[in-house]
Protein backbone atom coordinates (compact mmCIF):
# COMPACT_ATOMS: atom_id res chain seq x y z
CA UNK A 1 0.00 0.00 0.00
CA UNK A 2 2.96 2.69 0.79
CA UNK A 3 3.53 2.39 -3.20
CA UNK A 4 -0.25 3.65 -3.74
CA UNK A 5 0.50 6.58 -0.92
CA UNK A 6 3.51 7.96 -2.64
CA UNK A 7 1.44 8.11 -6.36
CA UNK A 8 -1.45 9.21 -4.20
CA UNK A 9 0.25 12.26 -3.28
CA UNK A 10 1.88 12.95 -6.32
CA UNK A 11 -1.46 12.83 -7.77
CA UNK A 12 -2.81 16.40 -6.74
CA UNK A 13 0.14 17.66 -7.55
CA UNK A 14 -0.39 17.04 -11.41
CA UNK A 15 -2.85 19.57 -13.16
CA UNK A 16 -4.11 16.64 -15.32
CA UNK A 17 -3.65 12.96 -15.50
CA UNK A 18 -2.05 13.13 -18.86
CA UNK A 19 1.65 12.11 -17.90
CA UNK A 20 0.86 9.27 -14.79
CA UNK A 21 -1.89 8.00 -17.57
CA UNK A 22 1.48 7.45 -20.03
CA UNK A 23 2.95 5.82 -17.47
CA UNK A 24 0.11 3.33 -16.96
CA UNK A 25 -0.07 2.58 -20.34
CA UNK A 26 3.81 1.49 -20.12
CA UNK A 27 3.55 -0.75 -16.98
CA UNK A 28 0.10 -2.34 -18.92
CA UNK A 29 2.32 -3.25 -21.84
CA UNK A 30 4.90 -4.58 -19.38
CA UNK A 31 2.66 -6.89 -18.06
CA UNK A 32 0.76 -7.81 -20.80
CA UNK A 33 4.52 -9.06 -22.06
CA UNK A 34 5.60 -10.88 -19.02
CA UNK A 35 1.94 -12.62 -19.95
CA UNK A 36 2.84 -13.55 -23.41
CA UNK A 37 6.08 -14.94 -22.18
CA UNK A 38 5.25 -17.22 -19.69
CA UNK A 39 2.82 -18.55 -21.87
CA UNK A 40 4.39 -19.01 -25.04
CA UNK A 41 7.88 -20.08 -23.20
CA UNK A 42 5.17 -22.93 -21.25
CA UNK A 43 4.25 -23.98 -24.94
CA UNK A 44 7.88 -24.11 -25.56
CA UNK A 45 8.62 -26.25 -22.63
CA UNK A 46 5.90 -28.86 -23.78
CA UNK A 47 6.88 -28.87 -27.33
CA UNK A 48 10.62 -29.35 -26.81
CA UNK A 49 9.49 -32.22 -24.15
CA UNK A 50 7.21 -34.02 -26.73
CA UNK A 51 10.22 -33.70 -29.72
CA UNK A 52 12.03 -35.93 -27.26
CA UNK A 53 9.77 -38.43 -26.02
CA UNK A 54 9.00 -38.86 -29.47
CA UNK A 55 11.28 -37.92 -32.34
CA UNK A 56 9.10 -38.65 -35.42
CA UNK A 57 6.01 -36.77 -34.37
CA UNK A 58 7.98 -33.70 -34.90
CA UNK A 59 6.38 -31.94 -38.16
CA UNK A 60 3.13 -32.30 -36.03
CA UNK A 61 4.46 -30.91 -32.29
CA UNK A 62 6.02 -27.94 -34.43
CA UNK A 63 2.68 -26.79 -36.36
CA UNK A 64 0.85 -26.64 -33.04
CA UNK A 65 3.49 -24.80 -31.19
CA UNK A 66 3.31 -22.72 -33.88
CA UNK A 67 -0.23 -22.33 -33.85
CA UNK A 68 -0.95 -22.27 -30.32
CA UNK A 69 1.65 -19.43 -29.90
CA UNK A 70 0.00 -17.63 -32.43
CA UNK A 71 -2.98 -17.80 -30.30
CA UNK A 72 -0.94 -16.60 -27.23
CA UNK A 73 0.38 -13.57 -29.09
CA UNK A 74 -2.97 -12.62 -30.32
CA UNK A 75 -4.69 -11.82 -26.42
CA UNK A 76 -0.99 -9.86 -25.77
CA UNK A 77 -1.76 -7.90 -28.80
CA UNK A 78 -4.72 -6.80 -27.12
CA UNK A 79 -2.91 -5.14 -24.05
CA UNK A 80 -0.53 -3.60 -26.38
CA UNK A 81 -3.18 -2.63 -28.81
CA UNK A 82 -5.27 -0.74 -25.46
CA UNK A 83 -1.82 0.85 -24.42
CA UNK A 84 -1.06 2.50 -27.73
CA UNK A 85 -4.86 3.66 -26.88
CA UNK A 86 -4.03 5.66 -24.25
CA UNK A 87 -0.87 6.80 -25.47
CA UNK A 88 -1.86 8.21 -29.08
CA UNK A 89 -5.63 9.31 -28.91
CA UNK B 1 20.62 -6.78 -46.02
CA UNK B 2 19.75 -5.05 -49.28
CA UNK B 3 16.47 -4.36 -48.55
CA UNK B 4 18.02 -2.84 -44.95
CA UNK B 5 19.99 -0.48 -46.80
CA UNK B 6 17.33 1.41 -49.08
CA UNK B 7 14.50 1.17 -46.00
CA UNK B 8 17.53 3.65 -44.14
CA UNK B 9 17.71 5.98 -46.92
CA UNK B 10 13.90 6.24 -47.35
CA UNK B 11 12.58 8.05 -43.61
CA UNK B 12 15.70 10.22 -43.41
CA UNK B 13 15.02 11.83 -46.54
CA UNK B 14 11.27 12.50 -45.56
CA UNK B 15 12.12 14.16 -42.71
CA UNK B 16 13.77 16.78 -43.71
CA UNK B 17 11.14 19.16 -45.54
CA UNK B 18 11.76 22.28 -47.29
CA UNK B 19 13.65 24.68 -45.50
CA UNK B 20 14.29 24.00 -41.90
CA UNK B 21 15.67 20.91 -40.15
CA UNK B 22 13.46 19.90 -37.64
CA UNK B 23 14.88 17.69 -35.12
CA UNK B 24 14.52 13.94 -35.95
CA UNK B 25 10.98 13.29 -34.02
CA UNK B 26 10.86 9.14 -33.95
CA UNK B 27 7.30 9.13 -32.62
CA UNK B 28 5.62 11.23 -35.37
CA UNK B 29 7.71 9.77 -38.16
CA UNK B 30 6.40 6.00 -37.11
CA UNK B 31 2.90 7.02 -36.67
CA UNK B 32 3.42 8.57 -40.45
CA UNK B 33 4.47 5.71 -42.27
CA UNK B 34 1.92 3.65 -40.51
CA UNK B 35 -1.30 5.28 -41.49
CA UNK B 36 -3.09 5.58 -44.34
CA UNK B 37 -2.48 9.21 -46.67
CA UNK B 38 -3.96 11.15 -49.35
CA UNK B 39 -0.24 11.15 -51.27
CA UNK B 40 2.25 8.06 -51.75
CA UNK B 41 5.19 10.10 -50.71
CA UNK B 42 8.21 8.48 -52.07
CA UNK B 43 11.34 10.33 -50.94
CA UNK B 44 12.23 14.12 -50.15
CA UNK B 45 15.07 15.13 -52.08
CA UNK B 46 16.04 18.46 -50.31
CA UNK B 47 13.32 20.65 -50.59
CA UNK B 48 11.06 18.55 -52.88
CA UNK B 49 8.80 16.22 -51.83
CA UNK B 50 8.26 13.25 -54.65
CA UNK B 51 5.00 11.76 -54.00
CA UNK B 52 2.37 10.47 -56.06
CA UNK B 53 -0.75 12.51 -55.01
CA UNK B 54 -3.79 10.17 -55.30
CA UNK B 55 -7.45 10.89 -56.29
CA UNK B 56 -9.27 12.48 -53.49
CA UNK B 57 -13.41 11.79 -53.90
CA UNK B 58 -15.49 13.25 -51.62
CA UNK B 59 -19.56 12.87 -50.93
CA UNK B 60 -20.83 16.29 -49.52
CA UNK B 61 -24.04 16.68 -48.82
CA UNK B 62 -25.52 13.83 -51.60
CA UNK B 63 -22.85 15.76 -54.01
CA UNK B 64 -19.81 13.81 -55.23
CA UNK B 65 -16.17 16.10 -56.00
CA UNK B 66 -13.48 14.80 -57.16
CA UNK B 67 -9.83 16.43 -57.53
CA UNK B 68 -6.22 15.29 -57.11
CA UNK B 69 -4.80 15.54 -54.08
CA UNK B 70 -1.78 17.49 -55.78
CA UNK B 71 -3.82 20.67 -54.93
CA UNK B 72 -4.09 20.69 -51.29
CA UNK B 73 0.02 20.99 -51.28
CA UNK B 74 0.67 18.87 -48.57
CA UNK B 75 -1.92 20.74 -46.60
CA UNK B 76 -0.82 24.59 -46.64
CA UNK B 77 -3.40 25.59 -49.19
CA UNK B 78 -7.31 24.93 -49.05
CA UNK B 79 -8.81 24.12 -52.39
CA UNK B 80 -12.81 24.59 -52.99
CA UNK B 81 -13.35 24.61 -49.83
CA UNK B 82 -11.25 21.46 -47.69
CA UNK B 83 -8.44 21.40 -46.71
CA UNK B 84 -6.22 18.50 -45.76
CA UNK B 85 -5.63 19.30 -42.15
CA UNK B 86 -1.80 18.71 -41.14
CA UNK B 87 -1.80 19.00 -36.84
CA UNK B 88 -4.66 18.68 -34.41
CA UNK B 89 -7.60 16.26 -33.51
CA UNK B 90 -8.16 16.12 -37.53
CA UNK B 91 -4.91 15.33 -38.41
CA UNK B 92 -4.92 13.68 -42.25
CA UNK B 93 -8.66 14.04 -42.56
CA UNK B 94 -10.19 16.56 -44.89
CA UNK B 95 -12.72 19.12 -43.71
CA UNK B 96 -14.63 21.75 -44.54
CA UNK B 97 -12.89 25.26 -43.88
CA UNK B 98 -14.76 28.65 -44.65
CA UNK B 99 -14.27 31.35 -47.17
CA UNK B 100 -10.95 32.40 -45.81
CA UNK B 101 -9.27 28.89 -46.49
CA UNK B 102 -7.78 28.61 -43.03
CA UNK B 103 -10.70 28.46 -40.30
CA UNK B 104 -12.24 25.26 -40.11
CA UNK B 105 -16.03 25.24 -40.59
CA UNK B 106 -16.66 24.01 -37.07
CA UNK B 107 -20.98 23.76 -38.30
CA UNK B 108 -20.70 21.82 -41.09
CA UNK B 109 -19.85 17.69 -40.80
CA UNK B 110 -17.14 16.22 -42.11
CA UNK B 111 -17.77 15.61 -45.90
CA UNK B 112 -17.47 11.34 -46.78
CA UNK B 113 -14.39 10.29 -47.70
CA UNK B 114 -14.28 7.63 -50.48
CA UNK B 115 -10.62 8.94 -51.51
CA UNK B 116 -8.39 6.29 -53.66
CA UNK B 117 -5.50 6.83 -50.48
CA UNK B 118 -2.52 5.22 -50.34
CA UNK B 119 -4.13 1.74 -48.51
CA UNK B 120 -6.51 1.46 -51.24
CA UNK B 121 -4.24 1.51 -53.86
CA UNK B 122 -2.31 -0.65 -52.28
CA UNK B 123 -4.88 -3.24 -52.25
CA UNK B 124 -5.44 -2.79 -55.56
CA UNK B 125 -1.80 -3.43 -56.73
CA UNK B 126 -2.09 -6.90 -54.37
CA UNK B 127 -5.68 -7.67 -56.06
CA UNK B 128 -3.96 -7.38 -59.23
CA UNK B 129 -0.94 -9.40 -58.40
CA UNK B 130 -2.98 -12.31 -57.25
CA UNK B 131 -5.66 -12.17 -60.44
CA UNK B 132 -2.22 -12.30 -62.57
CA UNK B 133 -0.60 -15.20 -60.55
CA UNK B 134 -4.01 -17.07 -60.22
CA UNK B 135 -5.16 -16.81 -63.29
CA UNK B 136 -1.90 -17.74 -65.30
CA UNK B 137 -1.43 -20.92 -63.02
CA UNK B 138 -5.01 -21.59 -63.35
CA UNK B 139 -4.89 -21.66 -67.85
CA UNK B 140 -1.08 -23.56 -67.07
CA UNK B 141 -3.20 -26.46 -65.41
CA UNK B 142 -5.59 -26.73 -68.29
CA UNK B 143 -3.03 -26.85 -71.29
CA UNK B 144 -0.37 -28.88 -69.66
CA UNK B 145 -2.00 -31.45 -67.23
CA UNK B 146 1.10 -33.72 -65.23
CA UNK B 147 3.63 -32.46 -63.60
CA UNK B 148 3.77 -28.80 -62.43
CA UNK B 149 6.81 -26.70 -63.62
CA UNK B 150 7.42 -22.76 -62.50
CA UNK B 151 5.02 -20.89 -61.03
CA UNK B 152 2.71 -24.10 -60.50
CA UNK B 153 4.93 -25.61 -58.48
CA UNK B 154 5.36 -22.85 -56.40
CA UNK B 155 2.10 -22.05 -55.44
CA UNK B 156 0.81 -25.50 -55.48
CA UNK B 157 1.86 -26.66 -52.02
CA UNK B 158 0.38 -23.90 -50.49
CA UNK B 159 -2.67 -24.36 -52.09
CA UNK B 160 -2.84 -27.81 -51.02
CA UNK B 161 -1.28 -27.06 -47.42
CA UNK B 162 -4.85 -24.76 -47.74
CA UNK B 163 -6.95 -27.66 -48.92
CA UNK B 164 -5.56 -30.60 -46.72
CA UNK B 165 -4.62 -28.87 -43.77
CA UNK B 166 -7.23 -26.35 -43.27
CA UNK B 167 -10.34 -26.66 -45.14
CA UNK B 168 -10.50 -30.75 -44.75
CA UNK B 169 -9.23 -31.44 -41.14
CA UNK B 170 -11.57 -28.09 -39.91
CA UNK B 171 -14.78 -28.52 -42.06
CA UNK B 172 -15.21 -32.05 -43.20
CA UNK B 173 -14.89 -34.11 -46.07
CA UNK B 174 -18.33 -33.93 -46.98
CA UNK B 175 -18.55 -29.89 -47.06
CA UNK B 176 -15.88 -28.44 -47.30
CA UNK B 177 -15.85 -27.44 -50.97
CA UNK B 178 -17.62 -24.42 -50.85
CA UNK B 179 -15.54 -22.85 -48.54
CA UNK B 180 -12.73 -23.40 -50.29
CA UNK B 181 -12.88 -20.15 -52.26
CA UNK B 182 -13.25 -18.14 -49.43
CA UNK B 183 -10.46 -19.46 -47.76
CA UNK B 184 -8.24 -19.42 -50.46
CA UNK B 185 -8.90 -16.14 -51.46
CA UNK B 186 -8.06 -14.86 -47.80
CA UNK B 187 -5.02 -16.79 -47.01
CA UNK B 188 -3.75 -15.17 -50.12
CA UNK B 189 -4.68 -12.05 -49.93
CA UNK B 190 -3.35 -11.99 -46.53
CA UNK B 191 -0.17 -13.33 -47.40
CA UNK B 192 0.69 -11.17 -50.20
CA UNK B 193 -0.54 -8.03 -48.72
CA UNK B 194 1.43 -8.60 -45.63
CA UNK B 195 4.33 -9.47 -47.96
CA UNK B 196 4.11 -6.12 -49.70
CA UNK B 197 4.05 -3.95 -46.48
CA UNK B 198 7.81 -5.74 -45.88
CA UNK B 199 8.97 -3.97 -49.11
CA UNK B 200 10.14 -0.76 -48.21
CA UNK B 201 9.72 0.71 -51.83
CA UNK B 202 6.98 1.60 -54.29
CA UNK B 203 4.79 -0.63 -55.04
CA UNK B 204 5.36 -2.16 -51.89
CA UNK B 205 5.55 -0.68 -48.46
CA UNK B 206 2.02 0.37 -47.55
CA UNK B 207 0.54 -0.74 -44.45
CA UNK B 208 -2.47 -2.38 -45.74
CA UNK B 209 -3.50 -5.24 -42.77
CA UNK B 210 -2.23 -2.88 -40.08
CA UNK B 211 -5.38 -0.69 -40.93
CA UNK B 212 -8.08 -1.55 -38.52
CA UNK B 213 -10.57 -1.15 -41.24
CA UNK B 214 -9.03 -4.02 -43.83
CA UNK B 215 -8.86 -6.32 -41.06
CA UNK B 216 -12.70 -5.51 -40.24
CA UNK B 217 -14.00 -6.16 -43.48
CA UNK B 218 -12.33 -9.55 -43.89
CA UNK B 219 -13.66 -10.33 -40.00
CA UNK B 220 -17.28 -9.51 -41.14
CA UNK B 221 -16.92 -11.61 -44.20
CA UNK B 222 -15.99 -14.15 -42.29
CA UNK B 223 -19.07 -13.40 -39.83
CA UNK B 224 -21.69 -12.99 -42.55
CA UNK B 225 -20.45 -16.48 -43.63
CA UNK B 226 -20.69 -18.02 -40.90
CA UNK B 227 -24.05 -16.86 -39.94
CA UNK B 228 -25.22 -17.48 -43.05
CA UNK B 229 -24.43 -20.76 -43.11
CA UNK B 230 -25.39 -21.83 -39.85
CA UNK B 231 -27.30 -24.47 -39.76
CA UNK B 232 -30.12 -25.31 -37.06
CA UNK B 233 -27.44 -27.67 -35.31
CA UNK B 234 -25.50 -24.28 -34.85
CA UNK B 235 -28.16 -21.80 -33.45
CA UNK B 236 -29.62 -24.71 -31.21
CA UNK B 237 -26.22 -24.79 -29.68
CA UNK B 238 -26.56 -20.95 -29.13
CA UNK B 239 -29.81 -20.44 -28.06
CA UNK B 240 -30.64 -23.65 -26.28
CA UNK B 241 -27.52 -25.83 -25.95
CA UNK B 242 -28.39 -29.32 -24.84
CA UNK B 243 -26.77 -30.55 -21.72
CA UNK B 244 -27.28 -27.39 -19.70
CA UNK B 245 -29.05 -27.06 -16.46
CA UNK B 246 -32.35 -25.31 -17.36
CA UNK B 247 -31.72 -23.08 -14.36
CA UNK B 248 -29.03 -21.13 -16.74
CA UNK B 249 -31.12 -20.40 -19.38
CA UNK B 250 -34.59 -19.98 -17.97
CA UNK B 251 -35.27 -16.53 -15.07
CA UNK B 252 -32.20 -15.27 -16.83
CA UNK B 253 -30.82 -16.54 -19.89
CA UNK B 254 -27.01 -16.46 -18.99
CA UNK B 255 -25.96 -19.40 -21.39
CA UNK B 256 -27.50 -17.82 -24.64
CA UNK B 257 -26.06 -14.31 -23.21
CA UNK B 258 -22.61 -15.66 -22.98
CA UNK B 259 -23.25 -17.93 -26.44
CA UNK B 260 -24.16 -14.48 -28.36
CA UNK B 261 -21.43 -12.74 -27.09
CA UNK B 262 -19.01 -15.43 -28.28
CA UNK B 263 -20.58 -15.55 -31.45
CA UNK B 264 -19.69 -11.63 -31.75
CA UNK B 265 -16.37 -12.24 -30.06
CA UNK B 266 -14.57 -14.58 -32.40
CA UNK B 267 -14.66 -12.37 -35.51
CA UNK B 268 -13.68 -9.41 -33.29
CA UNK B 269 -10.63 -10.97 -31.97
CA UNK B 270 -9.41 -12.15 -36.06
CA UNK B 271 -9.84 -8.68 -36.49
CA UNK B 272 -7.60 -7.51 -33.85
CA UNK B 273 -5.15 -10.25 -34.17
CA UNK B 274 -4.53 -9.60 -37.61
CA UNK B 275 -4.20 -5.61 -37.02
CA UNK B 276 -2.03 -5.62 -33.78
CA UNK B 277 0.43 -8.27 -35.33
CA UNK B 278 0.85 -5.86 -38.60
CA UNK B 279 0.93 -2.77 -37.29
CA UNK B 280 3.76 -3.90 -34.03
CA UNK B 281 5.96 -5.20 -36.98
CA UNK B 282 5.95 -2.08 -38.86
CA UNK B 283 6.53 0.14 -35.60
CA UNK B 284 9.19 -2.09 -35.09
CA UNK B 285 11.18 -2.19 -38.23
CA UNK B 286 10.73 1.65 -38.13
CA UNK B 287 11.74 1.74 -34.79
CA UNK B 288 14.83 -0.03 -35.18
CA UNK B 289 15.89 2.64 -38.23
CA UNK B 290 14.90 5.71 -36.31
CA UNK B 291 17.57 4.50 -33.34
CA UNK B 292 20.06 5.50 -36.06
CA UNK B 293 18.96 8.55 -36.58
CA UNK B 294 17.97 9.29 -32.96
CA UNK B 295 21.85 8.06 -32.16
CA UNK B 296 23.13 10.30 -34.90
CA UNK B 297 21.15 13.54 -34.00
CA UNK B 298 23.03 13.17 -30.37
CA UNK B 299 26.58 12.64 -31.58
CA UNK B 300 28.00 12.31 -35.55
CA UNK B 301 29.91 9.09 -34.18
CA UNK B 302 26.63 7.82 -33.23
CA UNK B 303 25.53 6.99 -36.92
CA UNK B 304 27.73 3.85 -36.07
CA UNK B 305 24.58 2.40 -34.07
CA UNK B 306 23.88 1.71 -37.73
CA UNK B 307 25.55 -1.59 -37.79
CA UNK B 308 23.79 -2.77 -34.94
CA UNK B 309 20.29 -1.36 -36.18
CA UNK B 310 20.78 -2.91 -39.20
CA UNK B 311 21.66 -6.58 -37.53
CA UNK B 312 17.85 -6.07 -35.42
CA UNK B 313 16.34 -4.89 -38.77
CA UNK B 314 17.53 -8.16 -40.66
CA UNK B 315 16.51 -10.63 -38.04
CA UNK B 316 13.19 -8.94 -37.47
CA UNK B 317 12.64 -8.61 -41.23
CA UNK B 318 13.48 -12.11 -41.51
CA UNK B 319 11.10 -12.78 -38.17
CA UNK B 320 8.42 -10.45 -40.14
CA UNK B 321 8.50 -13.04 -42.89
CA UNK B 322 7.26 -15.83 -40.56
CA UNK B 323 4.62 -13.77 -38.67
CA UNK B 324 3.05 -12.62 -42.15
CA UNK B 325 2.83 -16.50 -43.45
CA UNK B 326 1.51 -16.89 -39.81
CA UNK B 327 -0.73 -14.86 -39.49
CA UNK B 328 -2.66 -15.58 -42.78
CA UNK B 329 -2.53 -19.10 -41.81
CA UNK B 330 -4.37 -18.59 -37.92
CA UNK B 331 -6.80 -16.08 -39.69
CA UNK B 332 -7.18 -18.93 -42.02
CA UNK B 333 -7.48 -21.32 -39.99
CA UNK B 334 -9.59 -20.16 -37.26
CA UNK B 335 -11.85 -19.02 -39.98
CA UNK B 336 -12.35 -22.47 -41.28
CA UNK B 337 -12.86 -23.76 -37.88
CA UNK B 338 -15.76 -21.44 -37.51
CA UNK B 339 -17.27 -22.66 -40.63
CA UNK B 340 -17.20 -26.08 -39.74
CA UNK B 341 -18.57 -25.34 -36.32
CA UNK B 342 -21.37 -23.64 -37.61
CA UNK B 343 -22.26 -27.04 -40.32
CA UNK B 344 -21.47 -29.64 -37.71
CA UNK B 345 -24.12 -32.43 -38.04
CA UNK B 346 -25.71 -33.49 -35.37
CA UNK B 347 -24.37 -35.88 -32.53
CA UNK B 348 -25.82 -38.61 -30.63
CA UNK B 349 -26.66 -37.86 -27.21
CA UNK B 350 -23.67 -38.44 -25.24
CA UNK B 351 -24.01 -41.89 -23.44
CA UNK B 352 -24.00 -42.21 -19.07
CA UNK B 353 -20.76 -40.62 -17.71
CA UNK B 354 -17.94 -43.06 -17.16
CA UNK B 355 -15.58 -41.97 -14.38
Amino acid sequence: MSLLSVIMQAAPAVADYAPIAKMGAGIGAGIAVVGAGLGIGNIGKGAVESIARQPEAVGDIRSNMIVAAALIEGVAFFAIVVCLLILFV
Amino acid sequence: MFAGVTYANEPENSEKVAGEEKEFNAGEMIIDHIVDAHEWHIATLGHTHVAIPLPVILIDDGKIITFMSSRFHHGTEAYNGYRLMMEGKSKGRIVKVLDDGVTVDEAAGQPLDFSITKNVVSIFISVILLCLVFISIARRYKKHPGAPKGLQSMLEPLILFVRDDIARPAIGEKKYQKYMVFLLTVFFFIFFTNLLGLIPFMPGGANVTGNIAVTMVLALFTFVITSVSGNKNYWKHIINAPGVPWWLKFPLPLMPIVEIIGVITKPFVLMVRLFANMMAGHIIALGFISLIFIFSAMNPWGASISIVSIIFYIFMGLLELLVAFIQAYVFTLLSALYFGMATEEHHAPEGEHTH
